[in-house]
Parts: structure tokens; C-alpha cells; sequence
């Protein structure tokens, strides 16, 4: 199209309730062809920060633009661009699939003929053509997540916002939307919330996470993997006496820490956390090398953003704790 | 305009996909049949020198559904969206808050329509029955339905702004039934107050929905009720629009 700018661009937006700020000047871009994730806990301000760029709820100060317009004073040219599919996905029960589908096409503007073109398209794209003559109402929670993701496909949005897409689904159904949300990436700009970490690590190029309003961290989830594993743990088997063991690594320099414990049979099992930079497997493999311990397993703990998103947001929930 | 009318379609259609509907419908034949079946006893077998479009009206359950069923039609429309989450998804489409609320309103007037059309069946079998060979009395026929129309416009728009303003269906049906019975009572002071000449004297004839429904029933149409009615239903719907756009100033 015209504009080939980021397609989100938020700029110090901040959103009050009251004294509460549900969102607290919250800055940020996302590039066309990205898949971003917003990740945070309940009530970090991710559906609000949603709302506001799908312009549900107008922003107290600050300012968002989608596709170069502005969320509050072009609101009929972005809806026109964008999809959004709110949490829980609300569905009308009563409606047949491809009625609700041909409705939810006219009321973006679709005129009939396209409208029947693109229902027909998304249905299939969305694995929907078994079910497009049954009642909403009646189908299962997978089938209507489908249903929502191909509304929100209908009338071919530059950007899809979805609130918390796999909410409530079975591991086989997220599983499916997953793949359908990064099928989406191919063609569209996604910005897809989550309290899920691994959902939100397994679909999105770039997360943005959120505590009380605030964006705390916004990277690469392949980044911030990377600025945890500097700190990489190391998990070993061997087979001596647990003592021994211990004396050897607290001995070694590249060690900072290390925990010993005596498991099944001969073997002892240790978690060895490496200074920064350092990888500890050729080490601890050289130091059974040395002593003639045999060694049965060892492995790199590779962090993942659940580790990352814990360490973010632990001074939260240690203050909630503490009351 | 493409909006508007795929909302109305869908919106009317609603009341006939859901049991809600059906059941308005029913509850409606009910006292519609109850009113008949009064009319008759009423009259007795004997003539009577009146058009029978006001007999009708002069029975009770005449506005027991005007009273009852308005606010069961109007109550879902906004207070089921914003309850099942509908309403957000709706409120991002490319369609405008006037178009949402006059779509809704138009919906739920066109079902307060169809609703009464039995009522016609009703007049029709009396005028088969009764004096063959007289003509069907049309104007006040008509005049009637303008009237039914007019007093449904009022309270179909009271009962989207009772919608508009919760999530709950039946405090969104409470508040249209009080708002309606309100103005329904409010009639009664012409009949209360006839000595002195104070404003309200003057001004209680203005607002007697009873009064203005007589006269319909008689073929009287008067500007002064069309005026009336229709500058409240312009009211009502302004209100509802306010509160649906009040989200925004959160």
C-alpha cells in the first residue's frame, strides 16, 4: 500500500482508570510482516493496549497510529485495516458459520459479490468447510477459535490483533491455532497477547513484555534467550561420591555455583551454574576425563522465556507476596 | 448504508433465530386474543356506535403490550452484546455508532410491527361476521396503526437506551418497563387534575399517551401527537447514542 512505515508506531501512550494507570506511558513500533507478542500477567494492560489500536477505548494521553493513521482520529480508516479478535473470542451462538462469516464481511464493507469470494476463501483457509452450514453454538471451542480467526481474515487486514487466541483450548487445538497464527505471519502483521510463555515463544519473532502497565523488556524471543543463557546452567551425572565431586567443582574457577546431590545408585546428579560467558560442558567433561569418573549425562539448560519472564517480573510478585 | 442494513438484517433476524422472539410472539397473541375475546363479551351481541378499533384500544391488554412487550423486545439489543463480548467485536468494525443504534432501533420497531399484524386478523374477522355488505373501516384501521406505531417508536427508543445503558437483559427490561410504565401513568393526571388552570393542567394532555391512543383509535390524526412522538423517539435515541459513544470519554 501507500504507506510503508511501521504499521504500529505507539508513542507515551498511557490509559488511566480513575488514579489506576492501566497502561503507563507505553512506547513502542511494530514493523509490517512481523509477528509480535505481548506478553504479560493478568492485568499487565496488554487488552487495553489492544483496545486502544483497535479503537475500542480511546488512550487518556499519548498517541497510536496504525498504518500511518491515528487511532483516535482516523478510527474508520484503521478498523478498515485491521482485525481484531477480542479475548474469549465472542461469537453470535446463533448464527450458522458462514452466515455469521458473510455478516461480519458486509459489515466491513465487503460488497456481496467479494463478500462471498473471501467467505469462501478464509473458510477453507481456516479449515472450516466441514462445519460452515452447522450453528456456531453448537460447535466446539476449536472450531469457534477458527471461526474468529477467519472473521478476522475476511476482508484481508494489513494488521490482526488477537487477544489471547488460544484461551481455553486443548493442547491439540492450540496446537492448530499456533500454526494458523504463524501461517498468518507469511501475509500479515500479527500482535498476539498471551499470558502463555511458551505460546508466545513458539509463534512470535519479537515479544514485548508488560508488568503494571510498563513495558519491562522488548526484544527478539531469540535475544532474550540469548541474555539468559550467558548465565547458562549445566546439568551432569556422575558416577563418584557425592563429596568428592563437590570438592573438585568448587575447585574449578568457571564454576560460580554449584549443588550436588547424591541420586540413584553411584551416580550423582549436580547443577553447575557457569560465570558469565563460559560454557562449562567441556570442563565438567574434562574434570571426570581427569579423576576417571564415569559420566552419564550432560546438558545444557537453555532458558526459556518462562525463566526470563519469571526474573522480569519476580520484584512484582515478591512485593505482592510481602503484604 | 450497507452497514446499516446488514445490521438490521441481522438484528430482526435474531429474534427469530433465538426462542426469544417466538415467545414475544406468543405472549402477544395471548393478550391480543384476551382483548378480542373481551371486545365480544363486551359488546354483547349488541351494536355499538364506536369504530371498533377503539373498543380494541379500551380493553386492558391493549396496553399491556405496548407496556410489556417493547421493553422484551428492545432489551437484548445492546445489554446481550456487551454481555457476551459481541458488542467490542462489533464496535471495530468500519460501521459508525449512529448506524449501530439506528440499526438496532430499526430492527427492533420492524419486530414491535409484526407483533401487531394479528390484531388486523382480529378486525378483519369481526368485519366478516358482522354486518355484511359494510364497508371495512379503513381510516380508523389505519389511523390506529399509525398510532400503535407512533406510541412504538417512543418506547422502542426508551428501551434501546435502557439496553444501551447495562450488560443485564433484565435490568436493561426493568428500566424500559419503567421508563415506559412512567409515561404511561404520567397520562393519568389529565383525568386527575381537570379544576384549576395550572401549567400542568395545560401541559398533561400533551403527554397522555392514553388520551393521543383514543384518538387514533377514532381516526383522529393529529400533528401535535406525531410531533410528540416522533420528537421523543429523536430523545431517546440521541440518549442512547450518548451512552454508547461514552465509552470514549472514559
Amino acid at each position: 500500500m501507500m504507506n510503508r512505515g511501521p504499521i504500529i508506531e505507539v508513542q507515551h501512550l498511557t490509559k488511566r482508570y480513575g488514579h489506576h494507570a492501566a497502561v503507563d506511558d507505553v512506547s513502542f513500533t511494530v514493523e509490517r510482516g512481523e509477528i509480535v507478542g505481548l506478553l504479560g500477567p493478568n492485568g499487565a494492560g496488554k487488552s487495553t493496549i489492544m483496545r486502544i489500536l483497535a479503537c475500542y477505548l480511546p488512550a487518556t494521553s499519548g498517541a497510536a497510529r496504525v498504518a500511518g493513521l491515528d487511532v483516535f482520529r482516523d478510527a474508520d480508516g484503521v478498523r478498515r485495516r485491521i482485525a481484531y479478535m477480542p479475548e474469549n473470542n465472542p461469537l453470535h451462538p446463533d448464527m450458522r458459520v458462514r452466515e455469521y462469516l458473510k455478516f461480519r464481511a458486509r459489515l466491513k464493507g465487503l460488497s456481496t459479490v467479494a463478500s462471498r469470494e473471501r467467505v469462501d476463501v478464509v473458510t477453507e483457509e481456516c479449515g472450516l468447510t466441514d462445519v460452515s452450514r452447522k450453528i456456531i453454538g453448537t460447535l466446539s471451542k476449536g472450531y469457534r477459535q477458527r471461526v474468529g480467526l477467519a472473521d478476522a481474515l475476511v476482508h484481508e487486514p494489513e494488521l490482526i490483533i488477537l487477544d489471547e487466541p488460544t484461551i481455553g483450548l486443548d493442547p491439540r487445538q492450540i496446537r492448530a491455532v499456533r500454526q494458523l497464527v504463524k501461517n498468518l505471519g507469511q501475509r500479515h502483521t500479527v500482535l498476539v497477547s498471551s499470558h502463555i510463555l511458551p505460546e508466545i515463544e513458539m509463534t512470535c519473532e519479537r515479544v514485548l513484555i508488560l508488568r503494571a502497565g510498563k513495558i519491562l523488556a522488548a526484544d527478539s524471543t531469540a535475544n532474550l534467550q540469548q541474555r539468559m543463557t550467558g548465565h547458562g546452567q549445566v546439568l551432569a551425572e556422575i558416577a563418584a561420591p557425592a563429596p568428592d565431586v563437590r570438592a573438585c567443582f568448587e575447585a574449578l574457577p568457571a564454576v560460580e555455583h554449584c549443588e550436588v546431590a547424591s541420586g540413584d545408585g553411584a551416580f550423582c546428579s549436580c547443577v553447575l551454574t557457569a560465570r558469565p560467558g563460559v560454557d562449562l560442558r567441556p570442563v565438567v567433561f574434562d574434570a571426570a576425563l581427569a579423576h576417571g569418573w564415569a559420566l552419564r549425562e550432560l546438558t545444557r539448560t537453555r532458558h526459556s522465556l518462562e525463566d526470563i519472564f519469571m526474573q522480569i517480573t519476580r520484584t512484582d510478585r515478591e512485593e505482592e507476596e510481602t503484604p | 448504508m450497507r452497514q446499516y442494513r446488514t445490521l438490521v438484517r441481522r438484528e430482526f433476524s435474531g429474534y427469530f433465530l433465538s426462542l426469544n422472539g417466538y415467545i414475544v410472539l406468543a405472549a402477544v397473541l395471548l393478550l391480543l386474543g384476551g382483548s378480542f375475546i373481551l371486545m365480544l363479551v363486551n359488546g354483547r351481541g349488541m351494536a355499538f356506535n364506536a369504530p371498533l378499533t377503539e373498543v380494541f384500544y379500551k380493553t386492558a391488554f391493549f396496553w399491556m403490550i405496548v407496556l410489556l412487550a417493547s421493553p422484551v423486545i428492545t432489551m437484548r439489543l445492546f445489554a446481550q452484546e456487551k454481555f457476551s463480548g459481541t458488542f467490542e467485536a462489533l464496535m471495530t468494525t468500519p460501521v459508525s455508532d449512529l448506524q449501530v443504534v439506528l440499526a438496532k432501533f430499526t430492527a427492533a420497531l420492524l419486530f414491535y410491527v409484526v407483533i401487531w399484524l394479528p390484531m388486523l386478523v382480529c378486525l378483519q374477522i369481526v368485519h366478516r361476521y358482522t354486518q355484511p355488505g359494510e364497508p371495512f373501516e379503513w381510516w380508523p384501521t389505519a389511523s390506529t396503526f399509525l398510532g400503535v406505531l407512533l406510541i412504538g417508536c417512543l418506547y422502542v427508543a426508551m428501551g434501546c437506551l435502557a439496553s444501551a445503558l447495562t450488560r443485564s437483559q433484565i435490568i436493561a427490561a426493568t428500566i424500559g418497563f419503567a421508563l415506559g410504565t412512567s409515561l404511561f401513568i404520567l397520562g393519568f393526571l389529565t383525568y386527575g387534575i381537570t379544576a384549576g388552570s395550572g401549567w400542568l393542567t395545560r401541559v398533561a394532555p400533551y403527554i397522555s399517551v392514553i388520551e393521543h391512543m383514543q384518538d387514533f383509535a377514532r381516526g383522529v390524526v393529529d400533528t401535535r401527537r406525531i410531533v410528540f412522538y416522533l420528537s421523543g423517539t429523536v430523545f431517546f435515541l440521541f440518549l442512547t447514542l450518548k451512552v454508547v459513544e461514552s465509552r470514549r470519554w472514559k
